[in-house]
């Protein structure tokens, strides 16, 4: 779900890559030309799409839609129908839907940092073990410390543990990245110290304890028995981010034909529009087909005096809490990294480095922001984490950090910089998760998941890499 | 690091020079730490035994908390002297610190492997020198040495006995550790010797089963999730193999509502499993206690320091390892802790009251007041 909203608003991009590299500016004015530049290299993908006319090619060229990331869904839903054959139809059903989209928020929160990571041409090895060093740190927060002040189940609990967690987030990310920029020091080696460092500190923390169970409160994050929004809300989010996606087309529209450029053609904007919306309205209803399990549902009929029907109640679960919070990162981040000059800045150290310092572009400051951001994102997908499974671990997150720089890099983020976006990274994360989740319905041992998931990876970004240099 | 170690070493072999050309009828045994920071010298007269143990990672809590403490008291108690000495996880520093170890008087090694494979030869030495070894808690592939351990496969057992009590009839999932370790399939081997004949009667269906990389709670939980969807919940009982996935496999329930419906098993004595077996969503949870496997460890090496042979150790089992090799073994029986039996971890000081019985409601076991 989190995927399918923010893919819908990268259409809408292609729009602002005009505008800038027209030279006449949008919303931007005071734009440097360095930015201008940084977005053509942002956008990469759809000069690319743009090279080549067919009857096809041309409907697609002029909708202005990312072939890209249209491949890329193509190929989510060709994995997703062999699984759903393979395993005999439970693949595409509601639950196991529901199921995939909270299983990819961890990675899918921390892979929309880590796009912006790579663009600026570093890595970040260290997000697992950061996640597990700052996922302790709330458990003991919320578990062995607030207690004692707020008394157990007080709401304070899980905001204070959620910001402390955060800041923290924010100190260890913003520590690397300083080291980084500043020092000088390869972020590949930064973080490498940072992934034994941060899974030390786990460990130190609670001398390798696990801790559990989470503060009540806190568990809403996790999306278990009591984390989802319900079926009202879930419509409600649906119809408002369908609303959204109308409004947003209409302004870019007029703004378009304010600064007398030609408008897409208008069969174009109501496609996009219907088939974004059409896209969202059923997730929402596929979402809210997914009933609450029969025992959850005695148990909230009891609690609200509800008689117990002969059939059994069915009351659709709705979003879960952790996918809420992964769309709206995502929402945040595409708006960051498209719409800010922080994320102007990053795409423009991630083309040409040296440019962008010489442009005036504090570099290294940006840098040390990018990592800070991560860390946020990082306490964020820990909060999920810990939430979600009732306890924390020293353990927590381990291989994390592959599975987050494998869904950038699925997700089309060259790891040479400059290239990469955050509709990409979600359904890079969404490919991850499918693959794995689908192999244990079909059964097959973890050894086996391993090389699959390995062989997929490298497959992904060699037929990237093949394609690149066919249209290039 | 690499050269405050080496530096180290030295150091150490330096003060053992001194200490063997002194002419004090006392020996000083010093042994040297990988960290740095933990320098135990031990006096102790030129005929009393002395027991050496080669830990390969001493900042791990368990190995100070648990097991040292027991080795120390089970060998005061019969008159030998210990010294010991820290690998940091290094292989290389291993095999050094059982030449030193050697090399300060020690009359019997208790080696902690850090690779069960890369120590054979250190230990072959030992051997060949006629120092008896015993290999403590992980095997070490040599039939020359002593190998003391909880019996793996038994808790296996243990863990498929309760939950088949639990549940004699219905689907089962099984829930192992990660492929990568020989315990796993030590402990699903068990499982299976409980419930074959269940599974034969048609009474049990193994409906689900897969390893968990790293033991990773997070792993269990999704791996559980899938299964509970592929069945559409129609499962009645898990078989986890340690406390850590237990936990995975019950947070995963409770999104359906079935945390305490299912019964599910685990090991380790964990804290946080403990509580839940105190609040019903755990059935069980075996209970490896290390100061009783410390204890026995330094009772086996005073008495093969002092020159008893293998074969006459009490409680001595022939083992055969997975290369074929038979072995001299002690295997302890680890403890079964369910709802009735509490009250064993706590009298114990395994685990304070409070952590027990954390949101258990009053009264709904036995132990919590």
């Amino acid at each position: 779900m989190g995927a399918v909203l923010s893919c819908l608003t990268w259409p809408l991009q292609p729009i602002n890559v005009r505008l800038a590299l027209t030279d006449v500016p949008d919303t931007d004015r005071e734009e440097s030309p360095v930015d201008r530049g940084s977005d053509a290299d942002a956008t990469e993908p759809v000069s690319i799409a743009t090279g080549r006319s067919r009857p096809l090619g041309s409907i697609i060229r002029s909708a202005e839609i990312d072939t890209r990331l249209l491949g890329m869904i193509g190929a989510l839903i060709v994995l997703w129908i062999g699984f759903n054959i393979m395993s005999g139809g439970t693949f595409l059903t509601a639950r196991n839907l529901w199921n995939l989209t909270v299983q990819t928020s961890v990675v899918a929160v921390m892979a929309t940092g880590m796009v912006l990571i790579i663009v600026t041409r570093n890595i970040d090895l260290s997000v697992g073990s950061m996640l597990a060093a700052v996922g302790m740190a709330m458990a003991l927060l919320q578990t062995e410390i607030l207690p004692d002040i707020f008394g157990i189940g007080h709401p304070a609990i899980w905001i204070l543990s959620l910001a402390a967690g955060i800041a923290l987030g924010a100190a260890i990310g913003g520590l690397q990245g300083a080291v980084v920029a500043y020092v000088g020091v390869p972020s590949f080696i930064v973080t490498l110290g940072g992934l034994l460092v941060w899974r030390g500190l786990a460990w130190w923390m609670a001398s390798g304890r696990t801790i559990a169970p989470m503060d009540k409160t806190f568990q809403i994050l996790g999306g278990g028995a009591r984390g989802t929004i319900g079926g009202t809300w879930t419509w409600i989010v649906g119809i408002a981010a369908c609303v959204g996606i109308v409004a947003l087309l209409a302004v870019r529209r007029r703004q378009r034909i304010k600064f007398g450029f030609e408008p897409r053609p208008m069969w174009a904007e109501i496609g996009i529009g219907a088939v974004a919306c059409a896209v969202v309205l059923g997730a929402t209803t596929v979402i809210n087909s997914y009933p609450m399990p029969e025992r959850l549902a005695m148990r909230y009929a009891e609690e609200n005096g509800i008689a117990w029907p002969p059939g059994g109640l069915s009351i659709p679960l709705g979003l879960a809490t952790p996918v809420l919070v992964a769309i709206v990162a995502a929402l945040v981040m595409q708006f960051v990294a498209t719409r800010t000059r922080y994320g102007r800045y990053v795409y423009a150290i991630g083309g040409n480095p040296e440019a962008a310092e010489l442009a005036g572009v504090k570099t290294r400051w940006t840098i040390v922001k990018t990592f800070m951001l991560m860390g946020i994102l990082v306490a964020v997908a820990a909060s999920i984490q810990i939430a979600r499974l009732n306890a924390a671990t020293s353990g927590m997150g381990q291989l994390a950090e592959l599975y987050v720089i494998a869904a950038a890099v699925i997700g089309g983020t060259s790891l040479s910089g400059g290239v990469g976006t955050i509709p990409g990274a979600i359904l890079g994360a969404l490919v991850m998760q499918s693959l794995v989740s689908g192999m244990v319905l079909m059964g097959v041992d973890a050894p086996l998941q391993d090389i699959v998931v390995g062989v997929v990876l490298v497959a992904a970004v060699a037929l990237d890499s093949f394609y690149r240099r066919k249209v290039t | 690091m690499k050269r405050s170690i080496k530096l180290l070493v030295l150091l150490a072999v330096f003060a053992m020079i001194v200490a063997a050309c002194s002419s004090d009828s006392d020996d000083t045994t010093t042994t040297a730490a990988a960290g740095g920071d933990e320098t135990t010298t031990t006096a102790a007269t030129a005929d009393e035994l002395i027991v050496g143990v080669s830990w390969n990672n001493y900042n791990e809590e368990r190995w100070a908390k648990w097991d040292e403490p027991d080795i120390k008291a089970a060998l005061a108690e019969a008159g030998a002297s210990y010294i010991s000495s820290d690998a940091g996880s290094s292989v290389d520093q291993q095999i050094a610190d059982v030449e030193n170890l050697i090399a300060q008087g020690a009359d019997a090694l208790i080696i902690l492997a850090q690779d069960g494979t890369a120590i054979k030869p250190a230990v072959q030495s030992a051997i060949d020198q006629g120092i008896p070894v015993i290999a403590y808690d992980r095997l070490i592939e040599d039939p020359g040495a002593f190998y003391i351990t909880f019996d793996n496969v038994e808790v296996g057992r243990m863990q498929a006995r309760a939950i088949l009590e639990a549940v004699p009839v219905g689907n089962y999932v099984m829930i192992k550790g990660n492929a990568a370790d020989a315990n796993a399939d030590f402990l699903r081997g068990g499982q299976q010797e409980v419930l074959q004949a269940a599974i034969d009667a048609g009474d049990v269906v193994i409906v689900g089963e897969s390893y968990t990389d790293n033991w990773a709670p997070e792993v269990a939980q999704t791996n559980m999730e899938q299964f509970l969807t592929e069945l559409n919940n129609d499962v009645q009982a898990v078989v986890a193999s340690n406390d850590g996935t237990a936990g995975g496999v019950v947070a995963a329930l409770a999104a359906q509502g079935l945390d305490g419906v299912v019964p599910v098993s685990g090991q380790d004595g964990d804290g946080a499993a403990l509580n839940r077996v105190a609040l019903g969503t755990q059935t069980v949870s075996v209970w490896k206690d290390a100061r009783l496997l410390g204890r026995v460890a330094g009772e086996v090496a005073a008495l093969l320091a002092a020159g008893t042979s293998m074969e006459d150790v009490p409680q001595m089992v022939k083992f055969t390892t997975p290369e074929g090799n038979e072995m001299f073994s002690i295997l302890l029986s680890p403890q079964p802790i369910s709802a009735d039996n509490l009250d064993l971890v706590v009298t114990a000081g395994w685990i304070t009251l409070d952590d027990l019985c954390k949101d258990v409601e009053a009264g709904s076991v036995a132990v919590c007041p």
